[in-house]
């Protein structure tokens, strides 16, 4: 009896239905953190809120850290994380690119805390200064591996053909690779370069213990800085709901630039990589 | 021998290509030499220990309470969080239509994009009371009895914060398994349809069994985000210390390390013992992370090297 057609056709139909459940518990969460980041942050929103410092009621220094953060980061990681993954996908036939490559992966898992206490003894003891380096320097570590994986990605789909037409050319190898690989995985390049942006933009705890936030503007490199995702986490500690509303206000700024870059970069990728 | 333009160019992409090699150094070097001074005061106490004193001439650190707490935390997360992934990744790979897998592999995949602290500030505010008045409260009104149970009745708990967890580790462990069950060749299928499975048969006697090391290799994937995940569970786990973190009930407030390190690293002053006690507790989370993130790193290897295809 418990192994019959029907019975079994039964167990068929029930384990689509589970199936179909597990899509939409994954959904729902992802449904309601959108929805309330715009119920409540919205009403936020004012020139004054997204200018103004933390005493006038705005997250002004919080924006402006963050995009301070971001360059800070992107001028010491890109370059690395691009030279890298040239590295790993040019030369990288070999024992040492392997380990490399291993390292890298496992350096992409990392827990993003250990980071920020490695970049407080490496730069803020070094210093003797909470600053926005000591947090480029903890973000480029996060960023640094994440590129240097896509870089090697994107460049290995560039076809042989090409590095080959254009060395019978005469060009050298580095030439080649500058010229005329680069050039041609552009947009996976950019892809990863977006993606570890928008992954750097949301990391906290990092910065805790780096650039350890501030009610001002930017003050210098070497004194502390406000950021979007540490003015989060503070505000959401404390009792007063208005101040609890503006980090809503600033949860809604923060996701609309991570989710902005994402959901572009896949819209924009998705002709290129049929998945 | 002559230096042409093109070994500098090779040696220099070498050399700045061990930015990952020199990034696992200094992170190693620094938490080792930050936290000597109070391993070497405390020994194995310091592993084994249960008290958690900051306070200067009184000092005792002891981190099992903070060990305990990620493994509970994370095995939470596992628990929900993996057969919710596997459903996703079966219903993408062998049910649903290539027009509605592609948008739903794209929502699963922003959850992935939405930053920790927003999870947390969601969790805080939204999640924490769904936990807590369809949870936690009927199930410590029955159960309350057995000390696991035992509620406190504020939502900031090991099981809030697991929950949570679960959440954020489905992208990457359904992700993964999805490459995995696709990476099941069709043959095997047809196979078993030949003899007369049903869809759910073929599933899981067949496919699911195939793919196995896969899956078990994304369920540690999942694991080391859990474990090294910080803000979202530091808002939302109740933050107990010392021995009142030990993970005895799931409705009573706890703390990882992660989030022991995020509360506390700032209130310590430069140089102190209590300093080296949180740089001590960072050195053994790596430590657990890099054991897992190996660990899943020999798996995923093996899988893709003697079943891939089309993945590299």
């Amino acid at each position: 009896m418990i192994n019959s057609y029907g019975f079994r056709k039964f167990k068929n139909r029930l384990f689509f239905i589970l199936c179909a459940i597990c899509v939409i518990i994954a959904v729902i969460p992802l449904a309601s953190i959108l929805l309330e980041v715009i119920i409540r942050g919205a009403p936020q929103l004012s020139l004054t809120f997204l200018t103004a410092t933390t005493s006038r009621g705005g997250i002004g220094p919080a924006i402006q850290g963050t995009l301070i953060l971001i360059g800070l980061t992107s001028i010491l990681g890109i370059p690395i994380g691009v030279l890298s993954g040239v590295y790993l996908s040019e030369f990288g036939n070999n024992k040492y690119a392997q380990s490399l490559r291993t390292i890298n992966n496992i350096l992409t898992q990392f827990p993003s805390i250990i980071v920020g206490i490695t970049a407080y003894g490496i730069i803020v003891l070094t210093l003797g200064t909470f600053s926005p380096i000591a947090g480029a320097v903890a973000l480029a570590f996060i960023m640094i591996p994440i590129i240097t994986r896509t870089t090697e990605e994107s460049l290995k789909l560039i076809p042989n053909s090409i590095r080959e037409a254009s060395l019978a050319l005469g060009a050298h190898k580095w030439r080649t690779t500058l010229n005329v690989v680069l050039p041609a995985a552009k947009s996976g390049l950019v892809t990863g370069v977006l993606l570890a942006v928008s992954r750097i933009a949301g990391e906290t705890a990092p910065l805790i213990m780096t650039i350890l936030g501030n009610r001002f503007f930017f003050q210098g490199l070497d004194k502390p800085m406000a950021a979007l995702p540490l003015e989060i986490w503070k505000n959401s500690l404390q009792p007063y709901p208005e101040i609890q509303a503006q980090g809503w206000g600033a949860a809604l700024i923060l996701i609309l630039m991570v989710l902005t870059i994402n959901i572009a970069v896949r819209l924009a990728s998705r002709s290129r990589m049929k998945t | 021998m002559k230096l042409t333009g093109d070994k500098i160019f090779k040696i220099l992409a070498a050399i700045i290509a061990a930015s990952a090699l020199t990034i696992l150094l200094i992170t190693g070097y620094t938490l080792t030499a930050g936290s000597a001074p109070v391993l070497q005061k405390f020994g194995l106490n310091f592993f084994f220990g249960q008290q958690w004193n900051p306070v200067e001439g009184r000092e005792v650190f002891g981190i099992l309470p903070y060990v305990l707490g990620t493994l509970a935390t994370s095995g939470i997360a596992l628990l929900i969080g993996v057969p919710l992934s596997l459903g996703i990744a079966i219903f993408l790979v062998e049910m649903s239509p290539r027009s509605l897998s592609v948008p739903i592999s794209y929502l699963v995949e922003l959850l992935a994009a939405v930053p920790s602290v927003i999870y947390g500030l969601w969790g805080l505010f939204v999640f924490r009371f769904w936990m807590l008045n369809y949870i936690e409260i009927p199930i410590s009104k029955y159960l309350g009895w057995i000390p696991l149970f035992n509620s406190s009745h504020i939502g900031l708990n090991i099981f809030t914060a697991g929950a949570i967890l679960a959440i954020m580790i489905i992208p990457t462990v359904a992700s993964i398994s999805k490459e995995v069950l696709s990476a099941v060749p069709n043959s095997i299928r047809e196979g078993a349809y030949s003899i007369g499975a049903t869809k759910w048969e073929v599933i899981h006697r067949w496919v699911l069994s195939y793919g196995r090391s896969g899956i078990f290799g994304a369920i540690i994937l999942g694991l080391g985000r859990a474990v090294g995940e910080t803000m979202a569970v530091t808002m939302l786990i109740g933050n107990a210390t010392g021995s009142a973190a030990m993970p005895t009930s799931l409705f009573q407030p706890g703390q990882t390390m992660a989030s022991l390190i995020a509360n506390g690293f700032l209130d310590t002053t430069r140089g102190s013992l209590a300093s080296s006690a949180y740089i001590g507790v960072g050195l053994t989370l790596l430590f657990i992370s890099l054991l897992i993130n190996v660990g899943a790193h020999v798996v995923m290897t093996r899988v893709f090297k003697v079943k891939g295809g089309a993945v590299e």
